[in-house]
Parts: C-alpha cells; sequence; structure tokens
C-alpha cells in the first residue's frame, strides 16, 4: 500500500518511486508547510503512481486522512478539482467523490466551498449513467446531513446535477432543495437562498411556476433579515425567466414587500440591486411600481440605503424607457436629488456626486443649465472634500453638454480651495484631475488661473505631493507642447536650482527627470543640461547624486557631442566624490551612457 | 503638546485618532425606528394610584398603549412634551407593576406584550463606524435610550412578579419574541445588552419549553459569527449566560452539548475579537470540563489545532485557558495530552515575545500543575529541556532568563539522573554539530553555530 512506500519501507528497490515515497511521506510530516507542500505537488505523486495505483491507494490514503489543518484541506479540495485524468478520465471520476465528499461537510467555510467548487467541476465529467449512479447519492446524502455544513454544501450541487438526470431523479432533487429552503438553522436558508437563482435557471418553467415561486416567497419573509436579502438577489434571475404578464402577480408582491421591509438590510440590497431588477422586470413595471419605490428609497430613512441609492441614480434614469424618461426623471427623480445635494449625510452626497453629472447627457442642454447646474455648483462647494472631488472627477460628462465654461467660474474657487485643503491625500486627488481639467478649460484660462496652483505643488510639504505635481507637470507638456512649456514652466522650474532649500532643488531635477523627453533634444540640451551640471558643485551631497542620476535619465535624449563634451567630464569628477552614494550614481550613470 | 498638534496639523491635517475619537464621542448616537405611523401629541393620563380601583386595570391599559407610540430621538428637539410624557408613563409603570400584587390579570398580557415588542424590537441601524473595533473605539449608543432603558426595565420587572405566570405569558414571549431578543445583542450600547442579558436569562429560568431552542438559536448566532460575519456584539453576554446554563447541564451530557462544546466553543477561540469574551468563554470550557472530565483530551487537542500562529496576545488567553483547564484535569487526562501539549508548551517558552515566554512560565508557579509534572516527569523532562536549555543562555529579556533558571532547578530537583543525561547529550549533540560543520566547512551550518553560541560556557 501507499503507506508502506514511505521512506524506509521501500525495500522493492524501485529507484523511480523513491521522490513519490518522500512526497507520501511529507503528508504525514509534522510540519504543516510541508505537509502543504506536499499536497501541492499531489498530481505529480498521482502522476508517477499511475492511474490504478493513485484510484486503489491514493485516494484511499487520502480521505482516510481528512482531519488535517485547513489549509492542507483547502489545498487538497482545490486539486482534486484537477484529478479527472490522473484516475484514468470521465470513466473513473467518481473515485474523486468520497474524498471531496468528507471535505464538503467541514466546518471551514473556505474548505467547504472550495470542496464544492471542485465538486461543480468534476460533475460535469460524469457521463449521465455516472451521475445518476454516483453524483447525485452524494448530493442527497449532503442535503440529509445531520450537521448544517454537508446541508450547506448540497446547495451547491443541485444546479449542476439537474439538466442530466431522469425526471424522477429530477422530482427528487425538487423535493430536497424543497425541505433546504425551509431548513431549521439559518446558515442552510441563507445558502439555499444563494442558491435558488442559480436553481431556477435550470428548471423548466413550469416548475419555476409552480416551484420556485413558492420558495422565492417564503424565504422572502423569511424571519432572518440575512435570508430574506438574499431573496432579493434571486429575484433578478427570477424575473428574468417568467414572461411578461407573469411577473405582476408572481414577483412584485414580494419585490415591493422588499422594498418596504422593515430591516434596512433588505432595502439596502433592494437598492443596490436596482438596475438589475428594473432590467428584470422591464419597462411598463418599472414605470409603475420601480419609480415610486426607488423615490422611497431615495428618501429612506437610513443613510445607508439613500447612498446605495444614490449610487444608482444615474443608471436608473439611463434605462427608463424612452417615451416617458425625461418626465420621469423631470417630476419623480429630481426632486429627491435636489433634497440629497443637502443631505446630513457626506456619503450619501459623495455617492451622489459621483453620479450626478451622468445625468446632464440624459436631460440635454436645456434642463441641464436650468434644473442640474445649480445643484452641481451647490455640490462644488459642499463641506466635504470627496464631494468637491466627486463632481469635479467627472466634468467630462458635463463638459460635453453644455460646455464646461458655463461652471467655471464656480469650478475655480473649489479648484483652488481643493488645492490647499489641509488634507494631503485631498491635494493628491486634486492634482491628478489637473491634466483632464487643463484639457477641457483650455490653454489661456489654465495659464491665468491654474498654473500657479500647479507651481506651488512642487514646494508642497508633502513629498508625495511634489512628485505627484513633477508628474502633473509632464502630463501638461504633453497636452500643450514644448513652446508652451518652454515660455511657462521651464523657466520657473529651473529657476528653483537656486532655491536655498536642497530640497528643492532637488525638485528641479526630478522636473527635468520627467520633462526632458516631453521638451524634446532642444530644451533638454540647451536650458536644462546646464543647470543640471552647475549642480554637480552643489555643497549637498543628495543633490549631487541626483544630479548623476538626472544626467543618466536625460542622457539619451541629448545628443553624442554634449554627453562627450559637457556630460562626460562632470560625471567623471562625481565618480571621485568624497561621497559613497554620489560616487556610485556616477559610476552607474557613465556605465549606462557608455562613456567609460 | 497642543501646539505641536496644531503645527503638525497645518502641515499634514491628518488629525491623531486621540482627536478624531474626540469628534466622535459627540455624535456616537444611533437609532434606527423605521417608523411608518403617524405622530400624534400625546397628552397625560391621570396617575394610576389617584384612580378608584375599579378603573385601574382600564387606565393601566391606556398607559400601555401610549406607551406604544415612537419618538425621533436623533432629533433632540422636537416632540420634546410628548417624549416627557411618555418618559413619566414609563416610570410610573415600571413602579406599577413592581410594587403592586393582582396587577398582571390574563387580558394585560398581551398589551404589555405589545407594548414591549413595539419597543424594544427594530433593526439595529448600521454601525456608524464600518471599522468598528471593540476594543479602541468608542461605541454608538442607542439615542432612544432613556425610553428604552424603561421599557426593559418594564419587562424584568414584568417578569419577576410573584403574579408571573409563564403559562400565560408563553402565548407572547414565544420563539418569535426570543428571537428578536437575541438578535438585539449585536446592539453596539453595553447598556442595552447588558439588560438584554439579564432579560434572557429571567425567560431560559422561567419558560421550559423555550430553553433548547434559546440554546439552538444561541447556538446559531455562534456559528455565523465564528464561519460567516466575525462581527457579533453580544458573544460575551451570550457566553455569560452559557456559563450559567452548562452549569445545570444534567449528567450524562447529551450529544447536543458535547457538539456545541466540540464545533462551536473551541471553534470560536479563532475569531478576532477573543480578548472581548475570551474570559466567559474559557469559563464555558472549564464548566463542560469539570462536568465530563473525558471531554478534556479533545478539548486540549482543538486547541492546540487551533493555536494562534502570529498573535502573540492571543496566545498569552490560550495559555492562560490552558493553566484554568489544568487546574481542574483529572492525571489520566493529563497522562493522554502531556505529549503533544507540552511539545507547544515547550515553544511558548522558547517565544521572544517575553509576555508569551513569561506565561508558559507561570506553569511552575502552580502546586497542582507541578504535581502532574512531578508524576510524569520522564515524559515532559525530555520535551522541555532543548528549549528550557537554550533559552537559559539566550532569551534577550533577563526577567525570563531568571524564570527559566528557577523552572530548570525545579526540574532537577525532580529528577536529577534524568536531567544529567539529557544534559550530556544535550552537549554532545551540540558537538557533533560543530564537528560536521568543521570538516565539511559547511558556512550555513557555521551559522547555525554562530547563533548558537554561549550555549557551553554556563
Amino acid at each position: 500500500s501507499v503507506e508502506k512506500e514511505a521512506p524506509g519501507g521501500g525495500a522493492d528497490g524501485d529507484d523511480s518511486l523513491y521522490p513519490i515515497a518522500v512526497l507520501i511521506d511529507e503528508l504525514r510530516n509534522e510540519d504543516v508547510q510541508l505537509r502543504l507542500n506536499s499536497i501541492k505537488k499531489l498530481s505529480t505523486i498521482a502522476l508517477a503512481l499511475g492511474v490504478e495505483r493513485t484510484r486503489t491507494e491514493l485516494l484511499p490514503f487520502l480521505t482516510d486522512t481528512i482531519y488535517d489543518e485547513d489549509e492542507v484541506l483547502l489545498a487538497l479540495a482545490e486539486q482534486l478539482g484537477n484529478f479527472t485524468m490522473l484516475v484514468g478520465g470521465p470513466e473513473y471520476v467518481h473515485c474523486l467523490l468520497p474524498p471531496l465528499e468528507s471535505l464538503a461537510t467541514v466546518e471551514e467555510t473556505v474548505v467547504r466551498d472550495k470542496a464544492v467548487e471542485s465538486l461543480r467541476k468534476i460533475s460535469q465529467e460524469h457521463s449521465p449513467v455516472d451521475l445518476e449512479v454516483h453524483f447525485e447519492p452524494l448530493v442527497k446524502r449532503l442535503a440529509s446531513g445531520d450537521w448544517f455544513t454537508s446541508r450547506t454544501s448540497a446547495c451547491g450541487l443541485f444546479s449542476v446535477c439537474y439538466p442530466r438526470v431522469s425526471s424522477t431523479v429530477k422530482a427528487e432533487i425538487r423535493q430536497h432543495f424543497r425541505t433546504l429552503c425551509s431548513d431549521d438553522t439559518p446558515m442552510v436558508r441563507r445558502a439555499a437562498a444563494s442558491k435558488l437563482g442559480e436553481f431556477a435557471k435550470v428548471l423548466e418553467l413550469d416548475y419555476v411556476k409552480s416551484d420556485i415561486i413558492s420558495l422565492f416567497t417564503a424565504l422572502a419573509s423569511d424571519e432572518q433579515d440575512s435570508v430574506r436579502l438574499l431573496a432579493v438577489e434571486a429575484c433578478v434571475s427570477i424575473a428574468t425567466l417568467l414572461p411578461q404578464e407573469d411577473l405582476e402577480t408572481l414577483v412584485m408582491p414580494t419585490l415591493r414587500q422588499a422594498a418596504e421591509d422593515k430591516s434596512w438590510r433588505v432595502r439596502y440590497m433592494v437598492a443596490d440591486k436596482f438596475s438589475e431588477l428594473q432590467k428584470a422586470v422591464g419597462p411598463e413595471i418599472t414605470k409603475n411600481d420601480l419609480v415610486p419605490a426607488f423615490q422611497n428609497l431615495l428618501k429612506d430613512c437610513e443613510a445607508e440605503v439613500r447612498a446605495a441609492a444614490a449610487n444608482k441614480v444615474k443608471e436608473f434614469c439611463e434605462n427608463l424607457p424612452e417615451d416617458s424618461r425625461e418626465t420621469i426623471i423631470m417630476t419623480h427623480i429630481l426632486p429627491c436629488v435636489k433634497e440629497l445635494v443637502s443631505d446630513t449625510n457626506q456619503h450619501v452626497k459623495s455617492a451622489l456626486a459621483s453620479v450626478i453629472m451622468g445625468l446632464s447627457t440624459i436631460l440635454g442642454k436645456d434642463n441641464t443649465v436650468e434644473h442640474l447646474l445649480p445643484l452641481f455648483l451647490a455640490q462644488l462647494k459642499d463641506e466635504c472634500p470627496e464631494v468637491r472631488l466627486n463632481i469635479i472627477s467627472n466634468l467630462d460628462c458635463v463638459n460635453e453638454v453644455i460646455g464646461i465654461r458655463q461652471l467655471s467660474q464656480s469650478l475655480l474657487p473649489a479648484i483652488v480651495e481643493l488645492a490647499e485643503d489641509a488634507k494631503w491625500r485631498v491635494r493628491l486627488a486634486i492634482i491628478e484631475y489637473m491634466p483632464l481639467l487643463a484639457g477641457q478649460l483650455g490653454v489661456e484660462f489654465f495659464d491665468e488661473k491654474l498654473n500657479t496652483l500647479c507651481m506651488a505643488w512642487l514646494i508642497d510639504h508633502v513629498y508625495a505631493i511634489r512628485e505627484a505635481a513633477t508628474c502633473n507637470l509632464m502630463k501638461l507638456v504633453e497636452k500643450f507642447g514644448a513652446e508652451w512649456a518652454q515660455n511657462t514652466i521651464v523657466p520657473k522650474v529651473l529657476g528653483m536650482a537656486n532655491d536655498p532649500n536642497y530640497l528643492h532643488r532637488m525638485t528641479t531635477l526630478f522636473c527635468i527627470n520627467s520633462l526632458s523627453e516631453a521638451c524634446g533634444q532642444e530644451i533638454t540640451t540647451k536650458q536644462m543640461l546646464p543647470v543640471v551640471l552647475k549642480m554637480s558643485n552643489d555643497q549637498v551631497a543628495n543633490v549631487r547624486f541626483n544630479v548623476a542620476k538626472s544626467l543618466q535619465k536625460i542622457g539619451p535624449v541629448l545628443d553624442s557631442s554634449a554627453l562627450q563634451t559637457e556630460v562626460k567630464p562632470v560625471l567623471e569628477k562625481l565618480a571621485t566624490d568624497t561621497d559613497m552614494d554620489v560616487k556610485y550614481f556616477a559610476q552607474e550613470a557613465i556605465s549606462v551612457l557608455a562613456l567609460a | 503638546m497642543s501646539i505641536i498638534a496644531t503645527a503638525t496639523e497645518k502641515v499634514d491635517g491628518f488629525t491623531r485618532k486621540s482627536m478624531r475619537k474626540a469628534q466622535k464621542q459627540k455624535k456616537s448616537q444611533g437609532s434606527s425606528q423605521f417608523r411608518t405611523q403617524a405622530l400624534t401629541e400625546l397628552s397625560p393620563l391621570p396617575q394610576l394610584k389617584d384612580a378608584p380601583s375599579t378603573e385601574q386595570q382600564e387606565l393601566f391599559s391606556q398607559k400601555l398603549q401610549q406607551c406604544c407610540m415612537l419618538f425621533d430621538f436623533m432629533d433632540s428637539v422636537t416632540d420634546l412634551k410628548s417624549k416627557e410624557i411618555k418618559r413619566a408613563t414609563l416610570n410610573e409603570l415600571v413602579d406599577y407593576v413592581s410594587t403592586n400584587r393582582g396587577v398582571l390579570v390574563e387580558t394585560a398580557y398581551p398589551e404589555i406584550s405589545n407594548m414591549i415588542c413595539t419597543n424594544i424590537f427594530r433593526t439595529l441601524p448600521p454601525s456608524d463606524n464600518p471599522d468598528f473595533d471593540p476594543e479602541e473605539d468608542e461605541p454608538t449608543l442607542e439615542a432612544s435610550w432613556p425610553h428604552i432603558q424603561l421599557v426593559y426595565e418594564f419587562l424584568l420587572r414584568f417578569l419577576e412578579n410573584p403574579d408571573f405566570q409563564p403559562s400565560i405569558a408563553k402565548r407572547y414571549i414565544d420563539q418569535k419574541f426570543v428571537l428578536q431578543l437575541l438578535e438585539l445583542f449585536d446592539s453596539e450600547d453595553p447598556r442595552e445588552r447588558d439588560f438584554l442579558k439579564t432579560v434572557l436569562h429571567r425567560i431560559y429560568g422561567k419558560f421550559l419549553g423555550l430553553r433548547a431552542f434559546i440554546r439552538k438559536q444561541i447556538n446559531n448566532i455562534f456559528l455565523r459569527f465564528i464561519y460567516e460575519t466575525d462581527h457579533f456584539n453580544g458573544v460575551a453576554e451570550l457566553l455569560e449566560i452559557l456559563g450559567s446554563i452548562i452549569n445545570g447541564f444534567a449528567l450524562p451530557l447529551k450529544a447536543e452539548h458535547k457538539q456545541f462544546l466540540m464545533k462551536v466553543l473551541v471553534p470560536m477561540h479563532t475569531a478576532k475579537g477573543l480578548a472581548l469574551f475570551h474570559a466567559q468563554l474559557a469559563y464555558c470550557v472549564v464548566q463542560f470540563l469539570e462536568k465530563d472530565p473525558i471531554l478534556t483530551e479533545p478539548v486540549i487537542r482543538g486547541l492546540l489545532k487551533f493555536w494562534p500562529k502570529t498573535c502573540s496576545q492571543k496566545e498569552v488567553m490560550y495559555l492562560g485557558e490552558i493553566e484554568e483547564i489544568l487546574d481542574v484535569i483529572e492525571p489520566t487526562q493529563f497522562k493522554k495530552i502531556q505529549e503533544p501539549l507540552f511539545k507547544q508548551i515547550s515553544r511558548c517558552v522558547a517565544n521572544p515575545h517575553f509576555q508569551v515566554a513569561e506565561r508558559a512560565l507561570y506553569f511552575w508557579n502552580n502546586e497542582y500543575i507541578l504535581s502532574l509534572i512531578e508524576e510524569n516527569i520522564d515524559k515532559v523532562l525530555p520535551i522541555m529541556f532543548g528549549s528550557l536549555y537554550r533559552i537559559s543562555k539566550e532569551h534577550w529579556n533577563p526577567t525570563i532568563v531568571a524564570l527559566v533558571y528557577n523552572v530548570l532547578k525545579t526540574l532537577m530537583e525532580m529528577n536529577s539522573t534524568l536531567f544529567d543525561e539529557l544534559t550530556a547529550s544535550y552537549k554532545s549533540d551540540r558537538q557533533r554539530v560543530e564537528v560536521e560543520a568543521s570538516c565539511y566547512g559547511d558556512a550555513s551550518l557555521r551559522q547555525d553555530l554562530g547563533n548558537w553560541s554561549g550555549l557551553g560556557e554556563g
């Protein structure tokens, strides 16, 4: 047997099996890491043993040893899902069921879920006969297990075998699923509720109407809100399966009830799934039922629910039937949105700010100017920076519809305020939108109003801001061109080379590093290079070794004569510097630029 | 200090945690009453004590109905008058059921139950702080506490009233009632959980028919806590109730109870927030083991399986629990688990975190544990020797080194022959490693020795 193959027992002289014996021995080692390594090489072991011994020796051995650490079990559960060929192909795939069945009953959720995943995978490799003879009995055993873990696992297996079994077995499967939906442990009901949609998809329409709907209704009014909210998820799949004329009687009563559930978690789920629900129930029901429900969710007493609904405003409006879209938005949705702009909760406002700009494309120019613009402006002045940022980050939507000029008067103070926000993360966020803003506002507006800000960030207290500011300059040059750079930013950047603060002098070098390529050879050689070379005499070693790094970086942009006559002597001098780091980076630059 | 704080504020604007907390505390009140009923202003009713006895029942019932009106406490300025009327009425009701006999007539039960359910049963609000850390953060308090507290008070007095009849009350205090009560244990407000604990305890005591159901639901809450959400605020309170329930279990223990111990209580040691309920959990475990010593071996093996790998704070808790278990262990049980257990203790003793090492070494201050070790010295000493000997030379913390010396001394006194043998074989082992290193010139081996240096000098 496999156990006797362990080292010391391998006396049959078969050397080729020795490494395998070692691996198997490791499966029983005290050290978890070794067992884990061995499990991960399980396919190697199986390959070496051959299909027959894998079936008759390795798998029973594994089935017997399932009491290990969860980590090892997880690896095992995963491995076994890919074992079909190693046990001899589909004909023998059922050999993998016993160990996976045990794994599907352990307490640890991760292991159990992985075992179910592997079982689902290998179910496809069973022939219809094997499915009925081997797989389906396993599902039944799990479904009627004593401990809740096996019953939760069973929930995930019904849908994979249902389509491929005979009608008698199908009836049994439906019965088992029904039983689990009313299991007395909530864990099992949750598992069943979460698979309800998936199971509905493989059922015949008649059974969807007769079986699934009653289960759905029962789960949606479960005593535990954790079960009810999962029924909402299933609602999407179920509604998609049913013909339009049945939706009203079979699904809508439950959905309406969920949207007004006393638990905010359930209402949150409805809000969160609103777009999917809207698509599933179609335009007519949306107009009559979902619009008022959505209004209620936007006005919910719990901020969490309002925020989830606010997030869906744009998608919901987009998907409204075209003939009545504008009327619905203007008369029903917009009044709620207006109230949300001054909500007491900042998460609600910020969720709204991240989508509200999208309404302008739906409503068109006139409505945007008249109704939305005041809201945008109010949000641009919101006390919470996240709200303002979310508005600014979506400016492109408005730009397409009304042009950004309409906003620029209010935009500027908002940007300036964010640019000077006390929190560096806020400053960082606004820097990231600068290139976008610059592109939309145009070069003149930029030079006049924003350029100073961009330069001020270069001397920020926080390195991350200085770094982002450097990168921002590069993107601006890519947008506005080298000539613009030469006239506006290059002189200011180079001016900082004489700053008394060495951090600012280094910022000059960092800017040159990122700008040289965008500015091109001429500006780099004529304006930047002399400054860099001059800085090689800086008193601060950090500046000097950054000179060496900069020279290495801009070297490829320079022509070879400048490299030979100007760069090389400076680097050679730096290579004899008293400071170790300066020497190191100078030498590195010399070798990279091939100046040796 | 404050100047520094504002200066850093200006530079960075990162508010320090203490300051953020101070801000939080001001508004850390939450409430979630999903109101559907419209508010009508309350008008004061006459005092119960002034009413003629023939009208008292009717007035009592009117007052109970009045107290079903719910108010928005998140808005502290609205309905002030009505809120005060309800508060005074609740106070009066509490007084009425605790001081009077014969007030709990059968018709009062549904009205009492209705008033209680309307007020306390609600979906708890979403946590104000999504990464609420019960060990660090201030809890969000229930805003409507001025009323809810009195309702809990009333419920307790109702249950404790000498006239209280479980046979009538069970129509209202049923499974659904208990289920909703249990859900409230997730409240962030410790005041509320404290009331709930007493209430549930009374219900468990008075309603025999609900006992199995209550245990089962607690079981479900715990399983969900361990395997699904990793979050439930009332674990400590529920465990406290269970502690006294376990105490009353009849012998032999039912399979259901053993399963609860092995599949719920033991895996519960893996929870992230163990520190919040470890004392109660350890108490429950020890209660079980005192009832049925046969369970000691599987429990200790379970703890060893879940032994923390990186969290020193938890390791100290596990060691504390092991000591509590060893305090009540039977010598025959000790023999069954001594090997795996002392392998773990030996690892703990050698832990670089001095609190872990210290906690493990404290075992040797326990007279009963010492007697168990002495009885089994031939098994325990060989397991412990290597670690103890090594750290007596190596541990960075002088307190630990001193403790280890004492432990070694105690062990030596228990069996000096074995001790000498182990010392000799330890030294020869070390020498062998040294010789091998010099023979093969293996750099890494020599490195190992380098790390071991200072062993021989003692």
